[in-house]
């Protein structure tokens, strides 16, 4: 592979179909602007003498150059209508277009979350038909609709089960929290946001969490403990039940993270598993678009056990009208945002789900399993699994196999952006060493899995054999090759700033 | 089903390699009861069954264009360029991940960069993040921020903010045993913030325009807080105002936190909304959420990354800035391209067109008997007292088309005192036709 200097050989820097693009900034003028307004009239204000009398700083931009600016940095992007994005635990499945239409009808998109209950009976059943599909495929009695995305779920959940305890007049005695070494960042992260401090479960040799471990570390003192499953290696907690009836035994609650429910729905209840609270990421399991980050949504569902302290607001059915209870109850833990939660992703995700139906769900979480197995089955021979037999929907392998060969799982990752590929979840679990996480989802077919699996191999293969030199200097073909994300960090630049632009 | 590409045949080739008989065998962990039970849902339905299902929703709401509107209270009606719906719906930004590999995610940087210098700029701060869920728990996540610099456990809250803003923020601060004073319900901006600050406050936080629509001078209550050693939260929940109003920043604000639904993004029955969030360079590592930084690459060209992650869940855990993870990147995106669209000179047209607008309407509705407009300053937004209770009066002018606003008694159930009060606001979508429409409606309903 030669090293990529060849865009030292066209006059703009630009490669065919691989734009440049400035920054708006750099293009734009203060006194240019692209959307045009009628005059406004001369007239006295009323802004009690604090209008603003400094300049802004923003440019602005004609329409054809906004249009052109953004459509490069498009270009600038990978996504998954272009191609696998096996990103482990993130779920980046199809997003049918069906699903934007019905976000963008007037009657949803154009509607004031203040207008009165009666000129929005269709968006609150909207929301009611969305619980009642979330409470079916979860066996779960209640559902929070409003978290904002799966992190603003688990602070639901918790904050359900601080009160909980509060009201059992165990408010101080209930300190601790557990959570399995492999878990999400937000697990321990919510916790303390709750006011709880955190405990580390310890995994066994299968990837599972410890039972023993963990029946140790539990006690008068433990409020909940946090398990995602299928869990982050990607494994089903076969102790699960065990697991609940050990902290029910101990006084306390089990909140399971649903990151990975895409997994298991329509075929398992985690109600049936004894979770007592659970969030589910629109944004991964009914296919929300993940939109570079956001936005996501998070209904947590809830038993019996907590669904009194279930934040407001919530819709209820009575007397043919849906009505939406904005008033805090007795119990009711508070509020978690202004408004009714992600309605646009409402809308969305029950439009996935209808389309599917209960057959299509389950079929969607068998093919999601069968994808993940077969990318398992075609890689073992070069990458090595993390653990011994079938994986859920996610495949972890670990660096063992790049043992010796200069190369490292980022390279690795990095040689795959060049092979046409977003690389999968790296580093994550920690519990793996360079971890690999692959989560091809339902959506790929079998010719395009077939191709993504020969690619790996030719890769491990490429660095069993030596070439260490074309990882580390990977990538070569992408927009840009490694980013110095020290420098960016040790003198953080933030903003564009008219006096940095003038000293370029 | 359409949106599955593999087939019986795939299936049964890909099971054969991978040495199952049958699917269940790859779910042989779960236990056997509590697999493939029943569930009661409807099966499969194609794409034209449930357009028409989902539309018979739809049409069940009234839309904001579908007559004279004039409700905001924190989620605002303007027009939004056809452009910025057409840009956000492309494969490139829809369907893109967080931009963990910034190789091949430059396009989300990028905008993301630029986003954080518009809303440092427009706020008047220095520094400003990648955005927050909306601006209720932007809110909340700064009284947490101003908790972790002050060391202190107490917040004191303004009668001007948004009472579901307070609520946000009462639940997250309560949870951890803090002190919440809240300022009784200022519909007058008369409240004597200065006197609530003491040697134990953390933050202030102060709303402007206030939920009643009054202008807040905030350098008064910026110095009181800066005596005590206490922070000055700004929140501003409607973006538009900051293209006509001195700035968060100037008025010596600490943390800005601000709604920016109201630039890109439609009402959409209360989200997916886009929180703004800047600070002082001093704070910048106490931030929440994420951070678009610039570098270069391994060519030396300029090129972005996500940065000082160390902050956040992902690397820090129990020890992180917040919990948050997924933020707002589309809404963020459709705010960016609607500001570059825009410029100062085009935020400071809709900013007055909205003022003149505002004033219209409030110089119509004073005229009627039975109505006063409390507000001695606003920008796009006021308050009535009427006569009677406003929650009737809504009703009744839904009743006949028009969308009169937000009566007291919507955002403080049960408070007398608001009962007849009624929020009132304006944009560049208000027509003199609607103005008309609203206050012969009203006079006819007192």
């Amino acid at each position: 592979m030669t090293m990529n200097n060849q865009d030292q050989s066209t006059f703009t820097g630009n490669k065919a179909l691989q734009i440049e693009e400035a920054l708006s900034f750099e293009i734009g003028g203060f006194d240019r602007t692209g959307v045009d307004f009628p005059p406004a009239e001369d007239r006295p204000n009323r802004l009690g003498g604090l209008g603003r009398d400094s300049e802004i700083g923003l440019p602005g931009l004609s329409e054809p150059e906004t249009m052109r600016h953004f459509v490069r940095l498009s270009q600038k992007n990978y996504a998954i209508d272009m191609g696998p994005f096996p990103l482990g635990s993130c779920t980046m499945k199809h997003n049918p277009r069906l699903n934007e239409k019905i976000a963008r009808l007037p009657g949803f998109a154009d509607l004031h979350p203040l207008a009165p209950q009666a000129c929005a009976q269709g968006a609150l059943e909207l929301i009611d038909t969305l619980a009642h599909w979330l409470q079916e495929l979860t066996g779960m009695p209640a559902v929070a609709m409003s978290p904002k995305a799966g992190a603003h779920g688990e602070l639901c959940g918790m904050m359900a089960i601080k009160a909980a305890i509060v009201a059992r007049g165990e408010g101080d005695k209930r300190t601790r929290v557990l959570a399995p070494e492999s878990a999400h960042g937000t697990n321990p992260a919510t916790a303390v946001q709750c006011g709880f401090t955190v405990e580390e479960i310890p995994g066994d040799a299968t990837g599972r969490v410890d039972l023993a471990a963990l029946k140790e570390k539990l006690g008068e003192d433990v409020a909940a403990i946090m398990v995602t499953n299928p869990n982050t290696c990607g494994l089903f907690e076969r102790d699960i039940r065990a697991i609940a009836d050990a902290v029910h035994d101990a006084g306390g609650y089990f909140y399971c993270d649903g990151a990975n429910f895409n997994a298991i729905a329509g075929k398992v209840k985690p109600g049936d598993l004894g979770v007592d609270a659970m969030h589910i990421n629109l944004h991964k399991t009914f296919s929300t678009p993940h939109g570079g980050g956001g936005p996501g949504a998070g209904p947590t569902v809830l038993a019996a056990a907590l669904a009194d302290f279930a934040p407001v607001p919530y819709v209820v059915h009575r007397d043919g009208e849906y009505h939406l209870i904005e008033t805090e109850s007795a119990n009711s833990f508070g509020r978690l945002t202004a408004f009714h939660g992600q309605m646009g992703m409402f809308t969305r995700a029950l439009a996935y789900m209808m389309s599917h139906g209960k057959d299509g769900v389950a079929q969607a979480a068998e093919d999601a399993v069968l994808n993940a197995n077969y990318v398992l089955a075609r890689l073992k021979a070069e990458i090595t699994p993390a653990f011994d037999g079938y994986c859920m929907h996610e495949a972890l392998f670990d660096d063992r196999f790049l043992k010796d060969t200069g190369v490292e799982t980022i390279d690795f990752a990095k040689a795959m952006i060049d092979e046409g590929y977003h690389p999968m979840t790296m580093y994550f679990p920690l519990v793996v060493h360079g971890a690999m996480l692959i989560e091809p989802t339902e959506s790929e077919s079998k010719r395009e899995l077939d191709l993504f699996c020969d690619a790996l191999l030719s890769l491990a293969k490429r660095a069993k054999a030596g070439e260490a030199e074309t990882f580390k200097a990977a990538p070569v073909y992408a927009p840009r090759r490694r980013l110095d994300e020290t420098a960016a960090a040790r003198k953080p630049v933030l903003r564009w700033t008219p006096a940095a632009n003038a000293a370029r | 089903m359409r949106y599955l590409p593999l087939n019986d045949a795939d299936r049964s080739a890909m099971l054969k390699i991978i040495g199952a008989a049958k699917i269940d065998d790859l779910f042989c962990d779960v236990p056997g009861d509590v697999l493939n039970v029943g569930f009661d849902l409807p099966p499969h339905a194609g794409e034209l069954d449930v357009e028409r299902a989902l539309g018979a929703m739809a049409a069940k709401n009234r839309a904001a264009s579908d007559g004279p509107f004039f409700i905001g209270g924190g989620a605002y009606k303007h027009h939004i360029p056809a452009t910025v719906d057409h840009i956000i719906q492309r494969s490139e930004f829809l369907t893109a991940y967080t931009p963990y590999q910034p190789e091949i995610a430059q396009g989300t940087l990028q905008y993301l960069f630029e986003f954080q210098t518009q809303v440092a700029a427009l706020s008047g701060m220095e520094v400003a993040n990648a955005s927050m869920y909306d601006g209720s728990t932007g809110c909340a996540e700064a009284a947490l921020m101003a908790r972790r610099i002050t060391k202190r456990k107490k917040a004191v809250l303004s009668g001007g903010l948004h009472p579901q803003y307070g609520a946000v923020t009462r639940t997250n601060l309560e949870l951890l045993k803090d002190e919440v004073v809240a300022a009784p319900v200022d519909v007058s901006a008369s409240e004597d913030l200065a006197a609530m600050i003491d040697d134990e406050t953390a933050c202030v936080i102060v709303q402007t325009p206030d939920v009643f629509g009054n202008i807040r001078d905030l350098a008064p209550i910026a110095e009181a807080a800066h005596a005590k050693g206490a922070l000055l939260i700004a929140v501003v929940t409607e973006a538009v105002s900051l293209g006509a109003l001195k700035s968060p920043g100037e008025m010596g604000a600490d943390i800005f936190v601000g709604e920016g639904q109201s630039l890109g993004n439609g009402l959409g029955f209360g989200g997916p909304y886009v929180g703004l969030f800047a600070t002082r360079q001093k704070y910048l590592r106490q931030m929440p959420g994420r951070l678009c930084g610039e570098t270069t690459d391994a060519d030396g060209k300029r090129g972005f990354v996500l940065t000082l992650s160390t902050r956040e869940q992902h690397i820090r855990r129990d020890k992180a800035t917040s919990n948050i993870c997924t933020n707002s990147g589309l809404c963020v995106l459709a705010f960016t391209i609607h500001m570059t669209l825009l410029g100062q000179t085009g935020l400071r047209k809709l900013a007055a067109l909205n003022h003149e607008a505002a004033c219209k309407t409030a110089d119509a509705l004073s005229a009627i008997n039975g109505v006063e407009v409390i507000n001695k300053s606003y920008f796009n937004e006021f308050t009535l007292r009427l006569s009677k209770n406003a929650s009737d009066v809504v009703d009744v002018l839904a009743e006949q088309g028009v969308l009169a606003g937000v009566p007291g008694g919507r955002l403080w159930p049960g408070d007398p005192g608001a009962e007849n009060l009624l929020i009132v606001a304006a944009s560049e979508c208000t027509t003199d036709a609607d103005i008309k429409a609203f206050s012969s409606a009203l006079a006819e309903s007192l």
